[in-house]
């Protein structure tokens, strides 16, 4: 059906992806294994000064040079990724399992259900994440379980859309209406009719929730809202280090490379998951 | 072919274009009140006393009797929030905790700083993430599409302050281009415009550009991929026509739609943006206000952001109705 | 072949592949003479549209043209460049495609989009073009010549833009017209008017076209050869005479054959046999119901009618008249507004959620999509099993045993059981899909459109199981089609439906003879028969009531075939509720006319098949 091939005759190979799928699965599963062994790996106690000169540039002892108080940098790092994944996963996993679930729910029973949960979501989508955040930090404070509630809250409404319109889809096919016909309960609808048939979107949306979330979250540690010290989460380490900037330190610019290596292989990864379907992303 | 069987699920038929963009007005109206309620809402849970916090430990229980009885801290919530919104609506919300200034006149200083930082961004920006967009559409598929998206993926997943901070090393520190900070906004000559703007523009540019190159792109694509571009082709018009004439009018709606949603990601972009910069904006003083807890300016910042927000959402839709031939001509 | 003046048209051995190199259409060779019209016969996947549009030298995204020759006229199409090829398209080579909806742009007036053609290769003034486009309406039998232009595509109904897409190609007399399933879509109805205005326009221009369909009987009105493809390869090729009278090729006849399934002869069902479901005023329809209990947007009016056990009722209508509706409402999927409908004597609740388990046995449903009435994320046995499993509580071993059963009485292989719906071919997916069914050991079948979407040649080995089952199981069906053929072929009561509304219920032989109801007169009359000729024999009388198809039925007036019927009574059928009645052939109709005035009146016109 379509008219590629008339408008660009030559054509040309595309990038070989599945290598890019490939290289982005191994960096995002080296940040998850740095998360867990962070601590173990760091040459250094990551809260102590342990060099005389502050922003030092890399040498041998410190391979990525010293922090804003002489604190290796390299062991910060490791030790700071385990609280930008230890709160953007809890929180990715609970946005996709009640976006799911409702979603699943609003519409295979539709009607009145579904006009409640969708409304709900529509004001709660109404927000840009940043300023939802601000204002339940300036009420509830910026402890981790804050943060992964906060979190949680505004990427559901995002996942909840995906499902349901996925699921509205399916729905409507014949087998599920044969499934109704039968006379089947909605929860064994929503199990064996739904459920199998939305893996993919479900695994995709999550991938780019965990992208949204760290972005959110090393945001908000960036204005100083998010975790506070001595947690330092990737976007602490750069608001930390932000005085380094006009010498042109790596310790600003090294912890925000590593979020984006983390969102952006996040992001390739999902893209290039196999059978995904259309790229499905909207915040 | 045989019936379609079940519902016509909400037949446009029967409901004429400005009653559809009426409604879809009115429930953004709807919207922004329930928004309300829930800024109100968030911002009560505040865990102790909002006298005591800003009076301090010290303070005697005549003051705090005053300043609650002020506040109306000792009404239901119900009329709190109801004096609260009548503010809001008249444009009196209510006075800063912290420094006693109205709250009026604290983001009458910092708004049109905020909307000229935008505004510039739009300008840069729209021309170009249009013409990336629609150039990787026609030409889908090749290295340059390629390109395009996978930096677009790459860019939309970065978050925004590794741009400035790159942008600040790069042009500011390296390069002694242009001033780190925005603090003085001197829009008295064109030159110093230009350089005082640059960096925040340039960062705030390099965000949505992504986004927006990215949707407008997937719009015209979905277009080129219908059946009527392939009879244009049977009819042998040439690629030219082909875009502007068939494609380019069906997918106008849809790009429009694309460009204000992109837009609506100035906002969140906006708070860094303006936070790196140390620029005296709108963003800069709810950050601010967030760290002193200055509830009253909170909450006025926060509905402006969400009014902006659903502003742009609205626009989107109602390209997406009015691009609809079916409606337009009935 | 090789006589003396070379023909205008001449294919040799086209070939065209996926980009994975596999064939779609494998070295196709033929020729068409000036003014002639040759049709591409064949059924999905055989690669007509892929042939179809080769000769336009275009491959869609995922095929090339590996190799061969199109010459038209004294110009090779294969060999020329982007620019020249472009310059050939529309202007001598053009093409009618099958969704007319779909391929007129929904953001341009139509005649900018008809004339484009003359004005991109620059053969005629606009003036002139505008001038040609309206001359080309009117031989194309159009309404409204001078206006209907100035419409968007979704301002004219599907049979008027399928029209309009022809005047598109005729536009600049290119030398080869390619319509492409053009009437397809359209209900029979509609299509004949369609049909005689492509036949006429044709003529008309003296134009050399090529027919891709599927369907033997349409491509007999309008073709003077065949070209018969299956799997991308020409299997025979012949004048339109010798192929109906002596088709050579098995595969040829296979398509004969199943173009005119045979009656079925019913099983013996007993006179009296007291009825297994018997519905009576049902009222039904979307949006909810209103304060009066009618429903917003009805769909069915007072319908009342019976299936006795074991037996069969065929129900007909075109798209929209409400028989898919008909069967949500009796599964309990769409609860009616009024009436009542009783299986085997008892109230049967309008929600599936109301119904006893043993009533939700009883009743079984089969639907039309087969690609979409099986969970691609099942197994055939796991699709299998779980009716066993809600319905008998069916595990382990004697499910599985079960399920080899079932798949055994659909005439599949045991070895099926493993496969993923994608795995099976769209029949064995109706096979499944009706085992399915059968595995709840219903007394009901209902059966919608279940051949529909199915090649004539499965399709009719479908309802050869259909009847089989019927033999060996005693079920009764409900069976829901557009097609005549197919519905007179299995069942032995026929109701049809027009806007919601029973206009006819009676046997099957009552079909056959006059008098009937005006509507059943139309649709019988408009079924397209396998012999040329058929087309010029349809009386006017009958192509009035056709084009009146174009307009929507009026639900509103008391009879809705009101502005349609040829022989209506002013004053009296658009304001009195038509009455019921019986006829002497033994059916029961709803017009005001009487027995007597119907006959004298259907005499007039062509005798039915």
């Amino acid at each position: 059906m379509s008219a590629a091939l008339e408008l660009q005759p030559i054509a040309r190979r595309r990038l070989s992806l599945p290598l890019l799928g490939l290289l982005s699965g191994i960096l995002v599963l080296a940040c998850l294994l740095l998360a867990l062994l962070g601590p173990v790996l760091a040459p250094h106690p990551p809260g102590q000064i342990v060099s005389p000169t502050v922003f030092a540039a890399p040498s041998r002892v410190f391979p990525l040079g010293t922090d804003y108080l002489g604190r290796d940098m390299l062991s910060r790092l490791l030790v700071g990724a385990r609280y930008t994944v230890g709160t953007a996963l809890p929180a990715a996993l609970l946005a996709s399992l009640l976006g799911t679930g409702l979603g699943m729910l609003a519409a295979v029973r539709g009607g009145l259900t579904d006009a409640v949960i969708s409304r709900a979501m529509d004001t709660l989508i109404s927000f840009p994440s940043l300023i939802f955040s601000l204002v339940i930090v300036a009420a509830l404070g910026s402890s981790l379980a804050v943060l992964v509630g906060t979190a949680a809250v505004i990427y559901m409404p995002g996942c909840y859309r995906i499902i349901r319109a996925v699921a509205v889809d399916i729905e409507t096919k014949d087998f599920v209406r044969a499934a109704r016909a039968r006379g089947e309960r909605t929860s064994d609808i929503m199990r064996h009719e739904i459920l199998p048939n939305i893996v993919t979107p479900v695994v995709t949306d999550f991938g780019l929730r965990f992208m949204f979330i760290v972005l959110l979250v090393s945001n908000l540690s960036f204005l100083g809202l998010g975790l506070q010290p001595p947690l330092s989460d990737w976007g602490g380490l750069v608001r930390e280090n932000l005085s380094g900037l006009s010498v042109g330190a790596p310790a600003v610019i090294l912890p925000a490379v590593a979020i984006a290596v983390l969102t952006v292989s996040v992001t390739l990864l999902v893209d290039n998951l196999p059978g995904r379907k259309a790229a499905m992303r909207e915040r | 072919m045989a019936e379609a069987a079940g519902p016509v699920l909400r037949a446009p038929a029967g409901r004429s274009l400005s009653a559809m963009v009426l409604r879809r007005v009115g429930m953004s109206l709807l919207l922004l009140l329930a928004v309300s309620v829930v800024v109100f809402a968030g911002t009560e849970f505040l865990p102790g006393d909002v006298a005591q916090m800003v009076l301090g430990q010290g303070a005697t229980p005549e003051a705090l009797a005053g300043l609650r009885e002020a506040l109306h801290l000792n009404e239901p919530a119900v009329l709190r929030y109801l004096h609260w919104l009548g503010g809001l609506l008249t444009g009196q919300p209510g006075v800063s905790l912290v420094n006693g200034m109205p709250v009026a006149a604290l983001i009458g200083d910092r708004l049109p700083n905020s909307l000229l930082l935008a505004g510039l961004t739009a300008l840069v920006t729209v021309p170009l993430a249009l013409f990336a967009g629609i150039t990787a559409a026609v030409w889908r598929g090749t290295l340059y599409d390629r390109g395009l998206t996978v930096g677009t993926i790459a860019a939309v997943s970065v978050p925004e302050f590794l741009f400035a901070t790159v942008a600040v090393l790069v042009f500011a520190v390296r390069l002694h281009w242009l001033p780190a900070l925005a603090d003085d906004v001197d829009t008295d000559s064109l030159r110093s415009l230009a350089r005082s703007f640059a960096l925040p523009v340039l960062t705030l540019a390099l965000a949505i550009f992504a986004q927006m190159a990215r949707m407008t792109r997937a719009a015209l694509v979905s277009t080129l991929n219908s059946s009527y571009i392939e009879m244009a082709i049977l009819k042998g018009v040439r690629p030219v026509r082909l875009v502007l004439r068939h494609a380019l009018p069906n997918a106008i709606g849809p790009i429009v739609n694309a460009v204000a949603l992109s837009l609506s990601f100035l906002l969140g972009g906006v708070v860094i943006v303006e936070t790196v910069f140390d620029y005296p904006g709108l963003a800069k003083l709810m950050v601010d206000a967030v760290s002193t807890r200055d509830m009253p300016l909170i909450q006025a910042c926060a509905m402006i952001f969400c009014a902006a927000y659903l502003l742009l959402v609205l626009l989107a839709d109602i390209a997406a109705i009015l691009s609809n031939p079916r409606l337009r001509h009935r | 072949m090789n006589a003396d003046p070379p023909p205008h048209v001449a294919v040799s051995g086209l070939t065209v592949t996926g980009n994975d190199g596999t064939p779609i259409v494998a070295d196709l060779s033929f020729a068409i003479a000036r003014g002639e019209v040759l049709a591409l016969i064949g059924e999905s996947g055989s690669g007509k549209t892929t042939a179809a549009l080769a000769l336009m030298g275009y491959a869609r995204p995922g095929c090339r043209i590996a190799s061969g020759g199109v010459r038209v006229g004294e110009t090779e199409m294969l060999g020329l460049g982007r620019r020249a090829l472009a310059e050939f398209r529309g202007q001598r080579v053009s093409y009618v495609a099958q969704s007319a909806a779909a391929a007129f742009n929904p953001a341009q007036r139509i005649l900018a989009q008809v004339i484009e053609p003359a004005l991109v290769h620059g053969t005629m003034t606009r003036r002139a073009a505008e001038e040609k486009a309206r001359g080309l309406f009117r031989v194309l039998a159009l309404p409204d010549p001078e206006g209907i232009g100035d419409r968007f595509p979704h301002q004219v109904s599907g049979g008027q833009l399928q029209r309009l897409m022809a005047a598109m190609a005729l536009i600049n007399g290119p030398a080869l017209v390619i319509l492409d399933e053009p009437s397809t879509a359209l209900d029979v109805t509609t299509q004949i008017e369609v049909l005689r205005a492509f036949k006429h326009a044709v003529r008309e221009q003296g134009t050399t076209a090529l027919y891709v369909s599927h369907d033997l009987p349409v491509v007999a009105q309008l073709a003077d050869r065949v070209v018969v493809l299956r799997g991308g390869r020409m299997q025979e090729e012949a004048g339109i005479a010798r192929l109906l009278a002596a088709p050579e090729h098995p595969y040829t006849r296979s398509l004969l054959a199943a173009a005119a399934p045979a009656p079925q002869s019913p099983p013996a069902v007993a006179a009296d046999a007291p009825p297994l479901l018997q519905v009576t005023d049902l009222t039904a329809g979307y949006g909810g119901v209103t304060a009066a209990g009618v429903p917003r947007v009805p769909v069915l009016h007072d319908l009342s009618f019976a299936i006795a056990k074991g037996s069969a009722l065929g129900v007909i209508g075109e798209s929209g008249c409400g028989k898919s509706t008909l069967a949500l409402v009796v599964a309990g999927l769409l609860p009616l507004a009024r009436g009542e409908i009783r299986l085997d004597g008892a109230l049967l609740p309008a929600r599936v959620q109301d119904r006893t388990p043993a009533q939700l046995r009883a009743v079984q449903i089969v639907f039309q999509m087969a690609d979409v009435a099986l969970n691609p994320a099942s197994s055939v046995a796991a699709s299998l099993s779980r009716p066993l499993r809600f319905y008998h509580d069916l595990r382990g071993a004697a499910a599985r045993r079960r399920v080899a059963e079932l798949l055994d009485m659909v005439r599949l292989s045991p070895g099926l059981a493993a496969r993923f719906p994608d795995e099976l071919s769209g029949g064995q997916k109706q096979r499944v899909n009706l085992a399915r069914a059968l595995a709840a050991e219903p007394a009901l079948l209902l059966c919608d459109e279940v051949t529909s979407a199915l090649d004539t040649v499965v399709g009719a080995a479908v309802l050869d199981l259909l009847a089989e089952l019927r033999r060996e199981l005693g079920i009764a069906i409900m069976f829901i089609s557009h097609d005549l053929s197919t519905v007179r072929a299995i069942c032995e009561q026929v109701m049809i439906l027009y806007a919601g509304r029973r206009v006819e219920l009676g046997g099957r032989a009552a079909l056959r003879r006059r008098p009937m109801h005006p509507y059943t007169d139309l649709l019988l009359s408009s079924v397209p028969e396998l012999r040329p000729g058929w087309l010029e024999g349809i009386s006017f009388t009958h192509l009035a009531e056709a084009a009146g198809g174009l307009m929507p039925a009026d639900a509103q007036l008391p009879c809705p075939f009101f502005r349609r019927c040829a022989v209506h009574i002013p004053g009296t059928c658009d304001v009195l509720l038509p009455p019921h009645r019986v006829l002497g052939k033994g059916s029961e109709i709803l017009c005001q006319r009487t027995e007597a005035e119907l006959l004298d009146m259907q005499q007039t016109a062509s005798a039915p098949a």
